[in-house]
C-alpha cells in the first residue's frame, strides 16, 4: 500500500515536471526558484527601524508652549486677512518693493555666479583636466556648497555693511555650488565626434569651440541657470533674516512682534512670486530642453 | 517646426520690450532709462524685420528675424535695474574685499586639534616626558586639545537626527499624497488641482519660515526643527514623485482593475514596483538636502548646529565657527556619498 502510494506520487510528480515544461512553466519555476532577498530586505528594515529609533530619542513632542494655540490662530488668520495697505504699499516698506528686491538679488547673484561657475566647471571636469586638479576642484565646489548661506552671508556682512548688495554676492558665492555640479554633467555629455568632424573639415579652434561645443552646453547652460534663479529667489528670501536684504527681514521682524495681517501679507506676496516664477522657470526650461 | 504668426511673434517680443523697460523705469529713470528704451524699442524693430528669400525652384519664403538682440538686450535692462535696485557697488569689494579673507583665514584653521600644552603648576614641566607625570600631562593635551570639537558633537547629532526623522516622515506621507495629485490614477481633476495648488504653495514657503513658526507654536528645541523639515521634505518629494508617477506605464494596473482588484490592489501590486526605486532615491536625494538644511535651522531656534553658528559667530569666534562647518562637512560629505552610492545601485 505505502510503495503503491510512493508510485503513484513519484509518477504524478513526473507528469507535472513534463506539463510545466510543455506548457511554459519554467517562468515560474524561475520564479520560485529566484536567490531570496528577504534578509537584506530584513536588513535593511532594521537599520531603518534602528536610525528612527535613535533620532526618536532627542526629538520629542513636548506639547505646544503656552500661546502656541493662539500663535497658530495668529498665523492663520493674518494668512487669510493680509494687510491690504501693505500689498499695494509703494514705499519701501511695501511688499512690491521688498519683492523686488528680492528678485533683483536672485537676478544678479545667479548671473554672476552662473559666470563664475564657467571656469570652475571646466576646472572639475575629469574629462578636460587631469584627475588630481579635478579631485582637488570637486572638494573645493563642496566646500563652498556645504557652507550654509546664511554663513557665507554673515562673512560678506563685514565687508559690505547689512543692505541688499550683501545678498547679491552671498548668492553669487553659494551659486557656484550647485550650477558647477550640473555644468560639469553637461560638459560630459559633450559629443566629441563633433570635435573631431569639424578638425577633419579643417576647422580652427575657435571655429570648432563656436559650432562643435557651445551650441551643444549653452541650452544645459541657460536651463542650469534658469533653475537656479527659481531656487536663488526662495532663498533670497530667509537671507534678510541676517539682515542681507530682501523680504526676510520685514517677514521676520513682524513674526517676532506678532503682527500677523503683516506676516501674512508678506508671506502673501512671497506665494504669488515664487509660483509665477516656478511656472515661468519650467515654461522656459521645457522650450529649451525641446530645442 | 511649425513658424509662428507674424502677430504671435509681435505679441512675444512686445511682452518682452515692455518688461525690459517696465524695469529699466521702476528702478531708476532719468537719462539713462530713456537711453536704455530706445535701444530697446531699435532692438523690437531689428527682431521684427524679415528677409525675403528666393529658394532653387521659384518658391519665395521670408525668414523672421532673430530674437537675440531683443532678448540680450531686455536682460541688460534687467541686470541693470537689478544692480540699481540692490545697490551693487564693485569698489566695496575691491575697498574692503580683504575683510573677507580676514574671517576666511580664521575659519579655515580651525579649532580641532589646538594643542594647548600643560605646563605644570608646580613647575615640573622638566618632567613631561617621564613616565610618572608623563601619562597625566598628556591626558591632559587631550582633554584640552581637541579645542571646540566636543561641544559640536551634541548639536551635530540633533541635527542628523532632526533630519533624518522630518525625511522620514515627510517622504511616507508624500506618497499617497503624490498619488492623489498624479493625472493617471486620480480621475478626479478637481481633487488632482486642488492637491497640487496646496503642494505648490507649501513648497514656495521657506524651510526658516516655517522653523519659525514651528519654534513658536512648539516651542524652541529639536522638534520644531524636525515639523520644518517634515514639511519641506512632504512638498518636495510629493512633487517628484507625481511627476514620476505620470510616467509609468499603465498597462498592469488597467488590466488588474479590469480583473475586479480595488485601485488600492492594482496600485500596490502594478505600480508599486514601478515607482519604488525612484521613489527610495528621491527619500536618498532629500535626506542630502535635508543634512545641510538642517544645519541652519538652529539659527531661528529650532535646534542643531544652527544654534552653535548663531552662537559663534555672535562671538566673533570664527575659529569655532570653522569648527562647526569641518564637522558639517564631514558629515555631508559621508552621507553625500552614501546616498549616491546607493542611488546609483538603485537605478
Amino acid at each position: 500500500m505505502q510503495k503503491q502510494i510512493q508510485d503513484v506520487a513519484a509518477v504524478q510528480k513526473q507528469q507535472q515536471k513534463q506539463l510545466q515544461k510543455a506548457q511554459g512553466y519554467d517562468v515560474v519555476i524561475t520564479y520560485l526558484t529566484a536567490p531570496k532577498r528577504w534578509w537584506l530586505y530584513t536588513l535593511i528594515l532594521l537599520i531603518v527601524v534602528v536610525m528612527l529609533s535613535w533620532s526618536g530619542t532627542t526629538v520629542k513632542f513636548k506639547g505646544m508652549t503656552s500661546k502656541g494655540s493662539e500663535i497658530a490662530a495668529g498665523i492663520w488668520n493674518g494668512l487669510v486677512h493680509p494687510d491690504m495697505n501693505l500689498l499695494i504699499n509703494t514705499t519701501t516698506e511695501g511688499v512690491p518693493y521688498q519683492l523686488l528686491q528680492t528678485v533683483a538679488i536672485a537676478v544678479l547673484g545667479t548671473l554672476i555666479g552662473g559666470i563664475l561657475a564657467i571656469p570652475f566647471s571646466f576646472l572639475a571636469c575629469d574629462k578636460v583636466v587631469p584627475k588630481g586638479i579635478a579631485f582637488i576642484f570637486n572638494v573645493f565646489i563642496l566646500l563652498i556648497r556645504t557652507i550654509p548661506s546664511l554663513v557665507w552671508a554673515l562673512v560678506w556682512i563685514r565687508v559690505t555693511g547689512p543692505n541688499a548688495f550683501c545678498g547679491v554676492v552671498t548668492q553669487s558665492i553659494c551659486s557656484i555650488g550647485m550650477i558647477c555640479k550640473m555644468y560639469i554633467t553637461a560638459i560630459e555629455d559633450i559629443d566629441t565626434r563633433i570635435l573631431e568632424s569639424l578638425d577633419a573639415s579643417g576647422c580652427n579652434g575657435f571655429q570648432k569651440v563656436r559650432y562643435g561645443i557651445l551650441p551643444q552646453i549653452i541650452p544645459n547652460f541657460i536651463s542650469t541657470v534658469i533653475y537656479r534663479f527659481d531656487i536663488n529667489v526662495k532663498d533670497a528670501t530667509t537671507l534678510g533674516i541676517v539682515g542681507a536684504g530682501g523680504i526676510g527681514a520685514a517677514l521676520i521682524q513682524c513674526i517676532t512682534s506678532s503682527r500677523w495681517s503683516m506676516v501674512g501679507s508678506y508671506l502673501f506676496g512671497m506665494i504669488v512670486l515664487m509660483i509665477i516664477i516656478e511656472l515661468f522657470s519650467t515654461q522656459v526650461r521645457k522650450k529649451l530642453a525641446r530645442g | 517646426m511649425k513658424q509662428q504668426s507674424f502677430a504671435g511673434r509681435l505679441t512675444v517680443n512686445l511682452l518682452l520690450m515692455a518688461f525690459g523697460i517696465l524695469c529699466l523705469w521702476v528702478s531708476m529713470g532719468g537719462a539713462t532709462a530713456v537711453v536704455l528704451s530706445v535701444l530697446t524699442v531699435l532692438s523690437l524693430l531689428w527682431a521684427m524685420r524679415t528677409k525675403q528669400m528666393r529658394l532653387a525652384n521659384g518658391k519665395t519664403i521670408t525668414q523672421p528675424g532673430s530674437r537675440s538682440l531683443l532678448i540680450a538686450m531686455t536682460l541688460v535692462d534687467v541686470v541693470l535695474a537689478s544692480a540699481v535696485v540692490t545697490g551693487f557697488d564693485f569698489s566695496v569689494i575691491m575697498r574692503r574685499g580683504n575683510q573677507f579673507f580676514v574671517i576666511l583665514e580664521q575659519i579655515f584653521s580651525p579649532d580641532v586639534f589646538d594643542i594647548h600644552f600643560v605646563i605644570d603648576p608646580e613647575g615640573k614641566h622638566a618632567y613631561f616626558l617621564g613616565m610618572d607625570t608623563g601619562i597625566k600631562a598628556t591626558l591632559q593635551v587631550f582633554a584640552d586639545g581637541f579645542g571646540y570639537m566636543p561641544k559640536v558633537i551634541t548639536p551635530l547629532l540633533d541635527t542628523i537626527k532632526m533630519s533624518i526623522l522630518g525625511s522620514f516622515v515627510g517622504a511616507t506621507l508624500a506618497l499617497p499624497f503624490a498619488v492623489i495629485a498624479s493625472n493617471n490614477i486620480n480621475r478626479s481633476k478637481t481633487v488632482m488641482w486642488a492637491e497640487r495648488i496646496i503642494l505648490m504653495v507649501i513648497r514656495t514657503l521657506p524651510t526658516l519660515v516655517i522653523a519659525k513658526f514651528a519654534a513658536l507654536i512648539f516651542g524652541l528645541g529639536t522638534f520644531a526643527g524636525t515639523v520644518a523639515i517634515t514639511v519641506f521634505t512632504f512638498g518636495v518629494v510629493a512633487k517628484m514623485m507625481y511627476e514620476s508617477i505620470e510616467t509609468i506605464d499603465m498597462g498592469a494596473f488597467e488590466a488588474m482593475e479590469s480583473f475586479g482588484s480595488t485601485k488600492f490592489q492594482s496600485f500596490w501590486s502594478a505600480c508599486m514596483p514601478q515607482i519604488l526605486p525612484t521613489y527610495l532615491s528621491y527619500c536618498l536625494y532629500a535626506l542630502e538636502m535635508n543634512i545641510r538644511a538642517a544645519a541652519i535651522l538652529g539659527y531661528v531656534g529650532a535646534g542643531g548646529l544652527g544654534l552653535l553658528i548663531d552662537e559663534r559667530i555672535g562671538w566673533r569666534d570664527y575659529r569655532g565657527l570653522g569648527t562647526v562647518l569641518l564637522a558639517l562637512f564631514v558629515v555631508v560629505l559621508i552621507i553625500e556619498q552614501l546616498s549616491q552610492y546607493l542611488r546609483r545601485k538603485l537605478s
